[in-house]
């Protein structure tokens, strides 16, 4: 039982297992964690919802591998990673740029809930300056007796 | 204006249906993508050829409408794809040229032995570095390279008879009459 706990709890405390292979850094680890955190921000076209960094995919790897040799050869962050736009496109940021064709991406939250907002507020608004109710009649008032009496008999 | 917005839900409503109504079509893969090169110059290219063939290189389709398809012997969509990439040159009538992605030379003979050669030659790309160029993100693809030497269309996975009908026919058609 202690051996299946132990087990367990290696499996649940083992770190995600990364992709990235060991001949696959580069020997300078300033240049490395750019690559690193370049690669976390870049998407496996192959598995569409897993990044370059994490996916096993061979394209993944090429890409990896590409990505350090920019770096290497002395691209900016912007530089290499806008040498993968070139060739695939925007879709392989995992975070969109913000640009007229993703406004409603990253506004469109943002306008959902201020047009909520502004809708409660309207509606509370309303709601309390509604004129206060006129006091009974005094025929309304006897209906109102009868009926208490009632409830109570 | 009161009635406006009353009619508001409504127009909300449609606006999320028909949304939803194009986003949910079956024949709409959500996992195909547009290429990032269309109608820029394909990426230049200088491949060796297989076993004792002449090579491939970007700078020969100069002033003609060309297909490049990349393929891999061990790429099983590549198999269905195959007897419509036989009979395609006499179909549109417009060169087809391989790159063969990825793949050993040895491998890529055998498959083409065992199939049947439809590429009037083919570039060997191991590295896979040439497909990059191109946004290539799973073989089999397909594309259209104008008389400029411009990308005008890609193809991502086996060719169907009809995305020849309804699309690369006539976008060919097009391309050698412009």
């Amino acid at each position: 039982m202690t051996k299946i706990l132990a087990l367990l709890l290696l499996i649940l405390l083992a770190p995600a297992a990364l992709a990235v292979e060991p001949s696959e850094r580069l020997a300078d680890p300033v240049l490395e964690a750019r690559a690193r955190a370049l690669s976390e921000q870049l998407r496996c076209l192959v598995c569409q919802n897993e990044t370059i960094d994490e996916s096993d995919a061979p394209l993944a790897h090429d890409l990896r591998v590409l990505l350090r040799q920019r770096i290497a050869a002395g691209d900016s962050d912007s530089q290499a990673v806008k040498f993968i736009t070139d060739r695939y496109g925007d879709f392989v940021l995992l975070k969109p740029p913000v640009e007229p064709a993703t406004y409603v991406l990253w506004f469109g939250p943002i306008a959902v809930l201020a047009l909520a907002a502004g809708g409660a507020l309207l509606y509370l608004h309303r709601r309390q300056v509604a004129a206060p109710a006129p006091p009974l009649s005094a025929a309304e008032r006897r209906q109102l007796e009868r009926l208490m009496k009632e409830g109570e008999g | 204006m009161r009635r406006l917005l009353f009619i508001l839900p409504a127009a909300l409503f449609v606006a999320v249906a028909v949304y939803f109504h194009l986003a949910l079509n079956p024949d709409r893969d959500p996992q195909l993508l547009p290429s990032a090169l269309i109608d820029k110059p394909a990426p230049a290219f200088q491949l060796a050829g297989l076993d004792g063939a002449p090579g491939l290189a970007l700078d020969a389709f100069k002033g003609q409408v060309v297909l490049i398809n990349f393929f891999a012997s061990w790429c099983v969509p590549c198999r269905d794809e195959h007897p419509v990439l036989m009979g395609l040159e006499k179909q549109i009538g417009v060169p087809l040229y391989g790159i063969a992605y990825k793949d050993k030379p040895a491998d890529t003979e055998h498959f083409l032995k065992e199939l049947g050669d439809p590429y009037r030659a083919i570039g060997v790309d191991q590295s896979g570095r040439t497909a990059i160029d191109f946004g290539v993100y799973g073989v089999p693809e397909t594309y259209v390279i104008d008389k400029e030497g411009r990308i005008r269309k890609r193809f991502v996975g086996p060719l169907s008879e009809s995305d020849i009908a309804r699309e690369l026919l006539p976008l060919v058609r097009q391309l050698q009459h412009s």
